[in-house]
């Protein structure tokens, strides 16, 4: 549906986006993830048309943005991060008008109902939009986006400012729709993506650091599965014990704690449970487990550790 | 670009922007027009035609300062960008928004036609002659204007310049009768906004003069189109 190849984006000297290829199905609902400044808003500008991209194609079913740039534009629902909302005029007026400059061909009156039904701010449409609150002016600009049911939906950081409530009824909103439309949605949160989204694109500095279905994240980043351990014992017989264990990959001793503690992290192979034979083992080498967990990394560590790890590549490239 | 067309001008009415200028050009048009044909005893609409220039120096910034200075602003040049209506529609729509409130205040002449009508017979010819190089005038003042608030985010700068352009092109005309060299004087002769719209004043419709004034229309409205195909591309 949405086909994004070699996108680059260069102010100057300034490489925004850097060389960004992916693509997006129908029906799929895409998260754009990653930390302010990135490039999010830019890709999403070059996708819409808005602004021009330095180098690379932008295809929207079938269709190159720069040579199509109306078929495109028609095709294509965008909310940007700032909904383009003409603060002097009521919802009612205001979505009139979007209608008409999008030259949607439906039935105005009732598609405009449907639309401001869908979003539920059907009973604000006679206030003037000044007069409204964020959540209210987020979801105007969302109901302008949805006009004329484009195929391809662009929503630029959707839920920034509105409180909790209003954040799960945008999610459901985002997810009922990914049903119809061709969704790409971007954010700074984890958890809101990890929540809506089937596929994760983590962006960085203008480049993608991982593309991946968002169960996998975690797993295709943080590699191995980790206990994390304090055992009593000596280091030796801990180690040595630890070690025959069919499954385990690594033993790392993390730190001593004290009273002849200490912390460790085991990695082991993925998909084998070894924490029985674990216990066993400490408590055969006449030891003693005083504590264990799960030292998996969270998507939120992972998410971390992709955009770090990129910021100290792009620095040593630098030197 | 019936869209845009409309909502421009539902906004300048639904804001002071309309009444104020409405308000401005028919209080000075108005006294100018008593000053020179009843105080003077004279049935002739030419003097206030030439004074109004002064005026609509004034104006037309104001008419057209938030076209596209207000929508950067406010963002929504996102929105105007991201539809399917093509840049030249966009623009249009913003210009011929602001020309047809300003020709809304043109139409205060043909009541003065009309008034002198009671007194005296009023000379049609000028007054439709004229009119239609006042609105010439206007709408090349307007297209400089709007061009004007493509580059800039603040109201303010864009009417300050916009005035600051209108006096100049209202000076021209003497600038170049002070300079002594021949061909500077004859290109700012060329270029004089005053000159051409004497003619029309004297209720001669000038073809020089429509040309030259649509050409400035033309040419404004091409240069903001590619202000933004610039930035586009920038």
């Amino acid at each position: 549906m949405v086909e994004v190849k070699n996108l680059t984006k260069r102010y100057g000297n300034t490489t925004v986006v850097d060389d960004i290829s992916f693509s997006v199905g129908e029906g799929e609902i895409l998260g754009f993830l990653g930390p302010n400044g990135a490039g999010k808003s830019t890709t999403m500008n070059m996708i819409t048309g808005y602004i021009s991209s330095t180098k690379g194609t932008v295809t929207v079913d079938g269709y190159e943005v720069l040579e199509n740039p109306a078929k495109v534009k028609s095709s294509i629902g965008y909310l940007p991060e700032i909904p383009p909302l003409y603060i002097d005029m009521t919802v009612e007026k205001y979505l009139n008008f979007m209608f008409d400059l999008k030259k949607v061909k439906l039935p105005k009156k009732e598609h405009i109902n449907e639309v401001m039904r869908l979003v539920k701010i059907s009973d604000v449409s006679g206030r003037i939009i000044k007069n409204l609150s964020k959540g209210y002016r987020q979801r105007v600009g969302f109901a302008q986006a949805l006009l004329g049911n484009p195929p391809v939906l662009i929503l630029d950081e959707p839920t920034v400012g509105l409180d909790p409530q209003q954040i799960i009824e945008i999610r459901n909103l985002i997810k009922s729709l990914g049903k119809k439309h061709t969704i790409i949605f971007s954010s700074h949160v984890l958890s809101e993506i990890s929540a809506t989204c089937d596929r994760i694109l983590v962006i960085s500095n203008g480049k993608i650091v991982a593309d991946t279905k968002t169960s996998e994240l975690s797993s295709s980043i943080a590699g191995n599965q980790k206990l994390k351990m304090d055992i009593e014992g000596s280091q030796g017989a801990v180690l040595n014990a630890l070690k025959v264990i069919p499954g385990v990959l690594k033993i790392k001793k993390k730190q001593d704690i004290g009273n002849n503690v200490s912390r460790y992290i085991v990695e082991y192979q993925n998909g084998i449970d070894v924490r029985r034979d674990v216990f066993r083992a400490i408590a055969a080498a006449d030891c003693v487990i005083l504590d264990m967990q799960n030292g998996n990394e969270t998507l939120e560590d992972s998410f971390l550790k992709l955009v770090t790890q990129d910021q100290t590549q792009n620095k040593g490239g630098v030197r | 670009m019936k869209a845009i067309l409309k909502r421009e001008l539902s906004s300048y009415f639904n804001s002071a922007i309309a009444y104020v200028v409405m308000a401005m050009f028919f209080g000075f048009s108005g006294w100018f027009f008593i000053g020179t044909c009843f105080m003077a005893n004279s049935s002739s609409l030419s003097p206030t035609f030439s004074n109004i220039f002064v005026i609509i120096v004034f104006i037309t910034p104001i008419i057209s300062m938030k076209s596209f200075s207000e929508e950067k602003r406010q963002r929504t040049d996102q929105a105007l960008l991201t539809s399917p209506s093509s840049l030249f529609e966009i623009v249009m729509g913003k210009f011929l928004g602001a020309f047809l409130l300003y020709v809304i205040c043109c139409m205060m002449f043909f009541v003065y036609g009309l008034v002198i009508m009671f007194f005296a017979p009023a000379n049609w010819a000028v007054i439709i002659c004229t009119n239609i190089g006042l609105m010439l005038l206007g709408g090349a003042l307007i297209a400089i204007d709007v061009f004007i608030s493509a580059l800039t985010e603040s109201q303010l700068i864009a009417a300050i310049i916009g005035m600051a352009v209108g006096l100049i092109t209202y000076m021209t005309g003497s600038i170049s009768s002070m300079i002594g060299i021949d061909w500077v004087t004859n290109v700012l002769n060329s270029i004089s906004f005053t000159s051409y719209y004497a003619n029309f004043t004297y209720g001669m419709l000038d073809l020089t003069g429509v040309v030259f004034f649509l050409s400035v229309i033309a040419l404004f409205i091409f240069f903001t189109i590619r202000v933004f195909e610039k930035k586009r591309w920038s």
